[in-house]
């Protein structure tokens, strides 16, 4: 995650510049400036990705891929024009390989509901590990009931991290699928993803991998991972809400039955026969999400032209900096300490509910999570109720790392008395 | 005192704090923090108000024919609101606190500072308090 030395000191990332880009973050909450340390949940949009939208609805909006009308034809060519960019973000090997969906947990329930309804059986295994968020344990566990197979988990250490030697005890020719997130979204965890992915391959499993918290963090290439699926939400990539990627191993695509029937995924219909479309529209039934999906091209060009090592740099950067700031705090106890994170700081406080943080910062114009940010399960391995979970991204400034631990000692002193 | 003349009270107290939001939030935990305590026996899960995100405890004894609450909740906030709520019923009859209206929390601007999630479990605190009156006033019926 650290940017390589190099001999200039000239920052790669102009903070400022950027936050120009972000309207939203220019204004006062409860008469203080906004501090929005709620990346994790959603990032903010630019004004690129917000000006697509308008001009989509204000110049092409049409139903795509049937129309022949020039309309329809400006909104095709831009739908997909998204598929190829999505492409190369991932290093995919062809846009057939691309499925649009609503986001990751979309992703996750597509694969689970059609390869695992189609090939997991009776007593077969499925291996997700603790650190997951419900939305890749509950499409598992729906599988594993209605198959009859099992789910298992992989243990986490104190700090946070996997426990590989555990994964490598539940590996066995059981073993059907495994499906890990790249990085936690409750501690931040950058897990090895790339070495996980070898070892279920070594016993024959297919690896899903939740990318919704590395989109915008960490660069992403499916090959070199040899991952066989991998998912992605727009939102928390600067991009719109509503969509996201399902990219699959065409080779695995194919075999799998459709998720949904309706309009385009079809090829011929009649009451005796339907045969289906190819790829990747054999997944996409129905009228996309169109405006959202070219706009998520935006998004993801802003990352691009930023640079993930730098957008990393930096968002490393002020994680060290709140890591050391809030850890001085003597009733701070951090979650997840691992020694690769994405730029999420978890912590809870001695005698003082998530809850009540989330509430006194927030009268101070500073946006947290507090709870169990979906991670029920995680939550009871470190037996707490949830945590406070401040999330950077790219425009996040030490300054408002300031704001966030002046308005934390505040609440502090005032619950001591 | 009754019920109307508390919530004027409380809306009086509130108006002193101009709207601030911090100086607000501070202000409601203040009130929490001076709730009798609830002994950790009657914090069981029967007790245990539905609906909150938050943990909420509530009961309710009858003292010549007047209600009394007492409250308790793992969060500073939460604790706060309860004691706004218990603080216009306690000593109030059971007909009383199902005839109540509570105007005060539009008066001071709750719904701005307690957000959706909360309003509904404001709410739900307040059903439960007016069921305790109706089993109370259903139990004194029964009994005369």
């Amino acid at each position: 995650m650290i940017m390589a030395t190099s001999t200039t000191t000239i920052p790669a990332i102009d903070v400022e510049k950027i936050r120009q880009q972000f309207p939203i973050l220019h204004q006062q909450v409860n008469n203080r400036d906004l501090v929005y340390f709620d990346n994790a949940a959603t990032s903010q949009k630019p004004l690129v990705v917000i000006n697509a939208l308008i001009d989509y609805y204000k110049g092409y909006n049409a139903n795509i891929h049937r129309g022949i009308h020039t309309l329809a034809e400006k909104a095709t060519k831009a739908y997909e024009e998204t598929r190829h960019t999505a492409k190369d973000f991932i290093n995919a090997r062809s846009v057939e390989e691309i499925i649009f969906v609503r986001g990751v947990t979309e992703g996750i329930n597509l694969v689970a509901a059609t390869y695992g309804r189609a090939f997991i059986k009776e007593g077969d295994e499925i291996i997700i590990s603790q650190l997951e968020h419900h939305s890749n344990i509950v499409p598992w566990q729906i599988v594993c009931e209605e198959k009859k197979a099992t789910l298992k988990t992989i243990r986490v250490n104190d700090q946070g991290e996997l426990d590989l030697d555990n994964f490598k005890s539940l590996l066995s020719s059981k073993t059907k699928i495994v499906s890990v997130n790249h990085a936690s979204n409750s501690l931040g965890t950058i897990n090895p993803v790339k070495e996980i992915i070898r070892m279920a391959h070594e016993v024959g499993a297919v690896v899903l991998i939740d990318g919704a918290q590395a989109g915008a963090h960490i660069e992403i290439d499916v090959q070199d991972l040899d991952a066989d699926f991998y998912c992605l939400s727009s939102h928390k990539m600067y991009g719109p809400t509503g969509t996201g990627i399902l990219y699959g191993k065409k080779i695995l695509l194919e075999k799998m039955p459709p998720y949904q029937g309706g309009g385009e995924m079809i090829k011929d219909v009649t009451f005796e026969k339907t045969t289906y479309n190819d790829l990747p529209y054999k997944f996409e039934a129905g009228t996309p999400n169109i405006a959202d999906v070219v706009a998520f091209k935006y998004a993801m060009d802003f990352i691009k032209e930023l640079g993930k090592e730098n957008i990393g740099a930096h968002e490393h950067d002020l994680l060290v900096y709140a890591t050391e700031k809030v850890k001085a705090i003597p009733e701070v106890r951090l979650v997840g300490t691992a020694k690769n994170k994405v730029g999420v700081l978890s912590f809870t406080v001695d005698g003082v509910h998530p809850f009540d943080i989330g509430q006194m910062l927030d009268a101070r114009g500073i946006a947290v999570r507090t709870g169990h940010h979906c991670t029920q399960p995680l939550m009871a391995c470190f037996n707490i109720e949830g945590t406070v979970r401040a999330s950077f991204a790219v425009y996040n400034t030490k300054k408002e790392i300031d704001q966030l631990v002046d308005g934390l000692t505040r609440v502090i002193n005032f619950m001591k008395k | 005192m009754s019920i109307n003349e508390v919530q004027d009270e409380i809306i009086s107290d509130f108006s002193l704090l101009d709207g601030d939001m911090e100086m607000t939030v501070f202000y409601i935990m203040e009130l929490g923090q001076k709730l009798p305590d609830m002994p950790d026996n009657e914090k069981t899960e029967d007790n245990i108000v539905k609906g909150c995100q938050s943990k909420v405890w509530l009961t309710a004894d009858l003292e010549n024919d007047k209600l009394f609450f007492k409250a308790d909740s793992n969060t500073a906030i939460t604790k706060g609101l309860v004691s706004l709520l218990a603080r216009i019923f306690n000593g109030q009859t059971p007909d009383a606190i199902l005839n109540g209206d509570l105007y005060f929390m539009n008066k001071i601007g709750m719904e701005r500072f307690i957000g959706t999630q909360r309003s509904n479990g404001f709410a739900a605190m307040i059903k439960q308090m007016k069921l305790y009156a109706l089993a109370f006033k259903t139990k004194m019926e029964v009994k005369s």
